[in-house]
C-alpha cells in the first residue's frame, strides 16, 4: 500500500534557484535561509521517499492564460523543466510514474475533484526549485515526481477550504493505491509576498508565523480565511500559502513537527520550512 | 454586460490579476509568454515596436511596453510573472519592477522588505519551536 511519511513546506521563487545555480549557499544573505534545510534534507536521507507529490502554481511555463486548469495533475512517465524566459538555470529532467498518477486521478475524480490530467506538463520553478532545495547535491534525483498544480495565478482561485478538501481526497487516493510506495507531499510558495503593484514588498511576519501554527495545529482557523483575507494580510503572491493547504490535508489530523525554519526577507519573500508527519493519536 | 465587482478591489495598491485583467491584458501577455522561446526574444529585442504590433498590442500597451512603465503594464491588464518575462529586456528584475510601481530606488526597495522583517528572529524566538540555525 502507498503511505504518506511526511509533509514538508517550502518557499519556491526564482531568486533561490538562481542562488542555488550560483552557489550562493554560504552567502551572508543566504546562508541562514538555506542552513534551514539541511535538518529536512538530513530527514530525506534517511526516509527515502519513492514519491514527491509537488503541490505548486505554474507561473507561465506549462499554462498560459488560454487555458488555467484550477487543478491539474502531471500523469506522465517524464516531465521536463524549459527556459521561462529570464535566464533561470534549467535543470535535469524528472522521472514520473504514470500508474499511480492515474489511479490518483481517478481515486480524485471519483471523489469529485474534477482536476485535469497533464500527459505532457513542463514543470517550472514552482515545482523545480523545491526539487532542487532538497536534493541538488545529488547526481540524479533520487525519487520520482508527481507534480500537482494549483492555480493561484489568475483568479477565481479556489479557496484554502477546498485545497485543504482536497488534501484530504488525495490521502485517500494514496492509500488506497496497492503497490508500497512512500511518498512524500510538498506544499510549496508562501509564506507573505506582494510582487506587483504599490504595495509589492509587504512582509507580514506575524501573520507567517500565525499561518505556520495554524497549518500545524488547528487547520480549521487556516481554512476560515478568505483568499481576500489572505491577500490582504500576505500580498497577492502570499496566496500560495493555500498550497500549504492540500499537503496539511493529506496529513493526518494531529501532526509532529521534525522541523520548523522561518527567514525574512528572502528577495521580496517570507520563507517558511515545515516537516510535518503523521502523529499516532 | 458588466465586470462583477470584487472586495479584494478595495485592498490598496493592488491589482488583483483576475478575469477581468486578463481579458483586457490577454495580448500583452501573450506577448511575454512567446518569450519563453529565445528566437522570439531575439525577434523582439531587433525591433520592439513591430513585435508588439504582431501580438496587437493597443497603443497605450506598445507604448509603455517601449517604455518600460510596468506600473502602466499592471493597469492595462499584465500579469506580474508575465510582466517579468518583459522586464529582463529592460535589464530589470522583480525587485526592479518592485521599486518602479512605487518611484522608488531598487535599493529602498531592498531596505523596505528588510525593514518589513525586521526583527523577525526575535518573534520567532518568543514563539518559540522554531529551529535557529
Amino acid at each position: 500500500m502507498a503511505k504518506i511519511i511526511g509533509g514538508i513546506t517550502t518557499s519556491h521563487i526564482p531568486a533561490i534557484g538562481n542562488a542555488m545555480a550560483s552557489k550562493l549557499e554560504n552567502d551572508p544573505y543566504w546562508k541562514r535561509f538555506f542552513d534551514g534545510y539541511e535538518p529536512v534534507k538530513a530527514w530525506l536521507e534517511e526516509v527515502k521517499p519513492d514519491v514527491a507529490i509537488i503541490v505548486y502554481n505554474d507561473h507561465g511555463l506549462n499554462f498560459f492564460l488560454n487555458t488555467v486548469p484550477t487543478f491539474a495533475l502531471g500523469c506522465a512517465d517524464e516531465y521536463h523543466n524549459d527556459d521561462e524566459g529570464w535566464g533561470i538555470p534549467t535543470t535535469a529532467s524528472f522521472k514520473g510514474d504514470a500508474q499511480f498518477s492515474w489511479h490518483l486521478a481517478e481515486s480524485l475524480i471519483n471523489q469529485n475533484f474534477d482536476l485535469t490530467t497533464c500527459q505532457e506538463m513542463k514543470v517550472d520553478h514552482g515545482c523545480v526549485v523545491p526539487m532542487s532545495l532538497m536534493w541538488r547535491h545529488l547526481p540524479e534525483w533520487p525519487c520520482k515526481l508527481i507534480p500537482l498544480a494549483v492555480n493561484t495565478v489568475q483568479h477565481p482561485l479556489p479557496s484554502a477550504q477546498r485545497c485543504y478538501d482536497l488534501g484530504k481526497a488525495l490521502r485517500k487516493a494514496i492509500e488506497s493505491y496497492p503497490e508500497d510506495t512512500k511518498v512524500v507531499i510538498f506544499g510549496t510558495g508562501g509564506l507573505s509576498h506582494q510582487l506587483q503593484g504599490e504595495r509589492a514588498g509587504i512582509i507580514d511576519v506575524e501573520f507567517d508565523m500565525e499561518c505556520m501554527e495554524y497549518i500545524v495545529n488547528d487547520p480549521d482557523k487556516m481554512t476560515a480565511f478568505s483568499n481576500t483575507e489572505i491577500m490582504e494580510k500576505a500580498g497577492t503572491e502570499g496566496i500560495e500559502v493555500i498550497m500549504w493547504m492540500v499537503m496539511r490535508g493529506a496529513l493526518a489530523p494531529n501532526v509532529n513537527v521534525l522541523h520548523k525554519h522561518y527567514h525574512a526577507p528572502i528577495s521580496n519573500t517570507g520563507a517558511g520550512v515545515l516537516l510535518l508527519t503523521d502523529a499516532k493519536d | 454586460m458588466v465586470w462583477q465587482k470584487h472586495d479584494y478591489e478595495d485592498i490598496p495598491g493592488t491589482y488583483v490579476f483576475n478575469g477581468e485583467r486578463s481579458h483586457s491584458g490577454y495580448n500583452l501577455n501573450k506577448m511575454a509568454f512567446s518569450f519563453n522561446h529565445e528566437a522570439n526574444r531575439k525577434e523582439f529585442a531587433a525591433d520592439m515596436d513591430a513585435y508588439c504590433r504582431k501580438y496587437n498590442l493597443s497603443d497605450e500597451q506598445r507604448e509603455a511596453v517601449l517604455a518600460g512603465d510596468f506600473l502602466k503594464l499592471l493597469h492595462l491588464g499584465g500579469n506580474v510573472y508575465y510582466l517579468a518575462k518583459i522586464a529582463i529586456f529592460h535589464g530589470l528584475t522583480v525587485q526592479d519592477a518592485g521599486a518602479s510601481f512605487q518611484g522608488i530606488t531598487t535599493a529602498e526597495f531592498k531596505k523596505k522588505l528588510e525593514d518589513n522583517a525586521e526583527g523577525f528572529q526575535e518573534a520567532l524566538k518568543k514563539r518559540g519551536g522554531f529551529w535557529h540555525g
